[in-house]
């Protein structure tokens, strides 16, 4: 059987390719305001939990969660993997054509890379076949 | 602009990099194998509900372990951003996870990672360091 995907599967990894990449934005511009946590102060990264720039990233990344966690009971891990960079993707073309910021040659060859890659594995099946054992055959 | 940062010298740089990539890996194959056993949860929702669904995935002890190391994985990764530029860390940590998940996934979930899932993995992982270029 070879396994594909209904619409409604594919929202689900529409969900998981959008919610990490912004929900890792967010995380990431709200640490710059935390400043630098040393092994010495490691109870700054408790105060980085009342920034709200973490706090959305963090809501954002239980979104996330949930679909990965529905996509991955019914595909495999290397196929819903490679959907989550393709968050990148979309983060590039926005901040390309709504920001208007400049992506250089390096950047477009990277988009093309994991547009092929995630198109790869989008075309094979979603879900490894492993034999039943004996009993539940019975 | 350039951030001003405590940076972090080589060694530290990808002993944290590193860190966060190998408890990513566990926390990505112990919650896939976790999800695998629970079984289809479209299915569980459809014949149980969503707190049915619920309960099923977090009384699952491989799903708990899974997000334990995600946890870690999140922290490590917190602590990296503040240490190493995120030019670095991200994509370097990214780069390793999507490898590392590919061998992981095959021997311990024995997913039939073929040619295709392998380019895929390697043009991901090439493509999220060229994108942070």
């Amino acid at each position: 059987m070879k396994h594909t995907l209904s619409p409604q599967r594919y929202l689900i990894l529409l969900a998981v390719m959008l919610t990490a990449s912004v929900g890792d934005t967010l995380l990431s511009h709200g640490m710059t305001q935390v400043g630098p946590v040393s092994l010495q102060h490691l109870g700054l990264l408790l105060v980085a939990l009342k920034n709200p720039w973490v706090i959305c990233g963090i809501l954002m990344l239980l979104g996330f969660f949930a679909s990965y966690l529905t996509a991955l009971s019914w595909a495999d891990l290397t196929f819903v993997l490679p959907s989550t960079a393709f968050g990148y993707v979309v983060v590039a073309l926005l901040s390309r054509f709504w920001l208007h910021e400049h992506i250089s040659v390096y950047r477009w060859l990277g988009i093309l890379l994991i547009v092929c890659g995630v198109g790869f594995v989008a075309n094979g099946p979603s879900l490894t076949e492993h034999p039943k054992p004996e009993s539940e055959h019975r | 602009m350039m951030r001003i940062q405590d940076h972090a010298g080589v060694f530290e740089t990808w002993v944290t990099i590193i860190t966060v990539a190998l408890t990513a890996i566990a926390g990505d194959v112990l919650t896939a194998g976790a999800m695998r056993r629970i079984g289809d949860l479209d299915e569980i929702r459809a014949h149980s509900g969503l707190m049915g669904a619920i309960k099923a995935v977090v009384s699952s002890k491989m799903f708990l372990l899974g997000v334990l190391s995600m946890a870690l994985s999140f922290f490590s990764l917190l602590f990296t951003l503040s240490k190493v530029d995120v030019s670095l860390a991200a994509p370097a940590s990214a780069a390793l996870t999507f490898i590392g998940n590919a061998a992981a996934a095959k021997i311990f979930l024995h997913e039939n990672v073929d040619r295709r899932r392998w380019l895929a993995a390697i043009f991901v992982c090439v493509g999220v360091v060229l994108l942070s270029q």
